[in-house]
């Protein structure tokens, strides 16, 4: 994947399918910030620089810069604006702007990754609360992005953008599927965002295919035992 | 926004959350007026500015609103001069937003449930907290405070504990937070709350004591209904 060259001291720990690693790819990307990928085996076992780099929560994604951990992908983003002034920045200068794209970044990390595990995961009531749930997500998010290109608004693509970009490979099939919805008909002006992304190297070079991401969870639901 | 614009909190009296928010401003020097919500009746102006999630705080300035205390936090940084709430160096305020985080989203639920839930659901939550406390413990080595000499982002974020548990502890009588065990924490709290500046909008603590012992038996429903099914 590109960005594997001589890295600038910046080390990434991730999984390749994990929307919250892919944030962090496309960040580096915008930002034009060359680092080493690490691939993380969730499931064969986690390596000791991974348990090292994050003692308290031993999850990818890890941004190490010279050798400094920060995780959480969301602190990790905000980390590469503070740490790296002279690149393109993904939040906005202004202060409400500021706080206005933090607080949908969580909104989105608050509702859609939990609601979507549902829809794959459930049957029956559980599912359907979950598809409603969904549906009111789209629906919330397509208000706040109103006729804006992109999340950023004026400031183009940023930090919301970044954020939610790697779950267009989630809704599109898998969600979708699980959730018997169509992200086109719920919400138009998000899918046609989406699509936008989609066209942004960036993004089409850090996230992978719906299909792939369907696969995955169909194998995943095998090993968890779901019919 | 120009700094000058009225500055007003939308809170209520009780919640630590609302405590954040006011005590940012504090911080700052920033004066602002306190509009206290009924939160069984919330109000037009709640709603308006928080329709997503319907909660205080709201912090508004000006026309602007800003949700979510700990974005409140970090809006009053950045909006207003006065000393920092958040470290200078990148990495520092990585970590800074990392332990708030860990505070928000790790600790509040299990300190809850611990308190006022019973038999071994509580004794589960008791370990969990206690676990994430020693932690915290640990962030607090030769610190007066978590954000060092002075009071930060992760300090507003763990208020909760300054004032908030000791009642809890008083009411349930759980002890969570001790001498033996927790003695940084301990001490931590007792600094927080004899601060002048954040101590003046805490809730007085004989009269929280008393709001919250008359809350008891909702608090247990509360937390019994936040088990797992």
């Amino acid at each position: 994947m590109a960005g594997e060259k001589n890295d600038d001291g910046l080390v990434l720990l991730g999984f390749w399918v994990s929307p919250f690693a892919q944030r962090c790819r496309i960040a580096l990307a915008e930002k034009g910030l060359p680092y080493r990928y690490v691939e993380e085996d969730l499931f064969g076992g986690k390596s000791d620089l991974l348990l090292r780099s994050n003692p308290v929560h031993k999850k990818i994604p890890v941004l190490l810069h010279d050798g400094k951990p920060v995780n959480e992908s969301l602190l990790i983003l905000q980390y590469l604006d503070d740490a790296f002034p002279e690149t393109p920045s993904l939040l906005p200068a202004d202060p409400h702007a500021r706080a206005h794209a933090r607080f949908w970044a969580d909104y989105i990390d608050k509702k859609v990754t939990d609601c979507g595990s549902r829809l794959w995961k459930l049957k029956g009531e559980p599912h359907r609360q979950a598809r409603a749930e969904m549906i009111e997500i789209l629906k919330t998010l397509e208000a706040e992005l109103g006729e804006k290109e992109f999340f950023g608004g004026e400031h183009g693509f940023g930090f919301v953008d970044a954020a939610f970009a790697p779950s267009t490979a989630w809704f599109q099939l898998t969600y979708e599927r699980y959730g018997e919805f169509s992200v086109a008909e719920v919400a138009p002006k998000l899918a046609a965002w989406a699509a936008r992304c989609g066209e942004r190297e960036s993004v089409a070079q850090s996230i992978y295919s719906p299909e792939k991401v369907y696969d995955f969870i169909g194998e995943l639901r095998k090993k968890l035992g779901i019919e | 926004m120009s700094p000058a614009a009225a500055v007003k909190v939308i809170g209520a009296y009780d919640s630590p959350f609302s405590h954040r928010a006011e005590a940012a401003l504090r911080l700052k020097g920033v004066p602002y007026e306190l509009v206290l919500e009924d939160l069984r009746n919330k109000s037009d102006l709640l709603l308006t500015h928080n329709p997503i999630h319907k909660k205080v705080p709201v912090l508004l300035h000006g026309d602007r609103a800003v949700c979510e205390s700990l974005l409140i936090v970090e809006y009053v940084d950045e909006a207003f001069d006065g000393p920092a709430l958040l470290p200078a160096d990148p990495h520092d305020r990585a970590m800074a937003r990392f332990w708030a985080r860990f505070i928000e989203d790790k600790c509040s639920k299990p300190f809850w449930l611990a308190m006022w839930t019973d038999g071994e659901a509580q004794k589960g939550y008791m370990k969990e907290i206690k676990e994430s406390f020693a932690l915290l413990e640990a962030q607090l080595e030769g610190k007066k405070f978590f954000g060092g000499d002075t009071i930060g982002l992760v300090d507003l974020a763990a208020c909760g504990f300054a004032r908030w548990l000791g009642v809890c502890e008083e009411i349930t009588g759980v002890s969570l937070v001790t001498e033996e065990e927790l003695p940084r924490l301990k001490r931590w709290a007792v600094e927080y709350a004899a601060d002048e500046k954040v101590g003046a909008c805490l809730p007085d603590r004989a009269l929280l004591l008393e709001h919250f012992s008359a809350k008891k038996e909702m608090f247990a429903a509360m937390a019994k209904s936040m088990l797992p099914k």
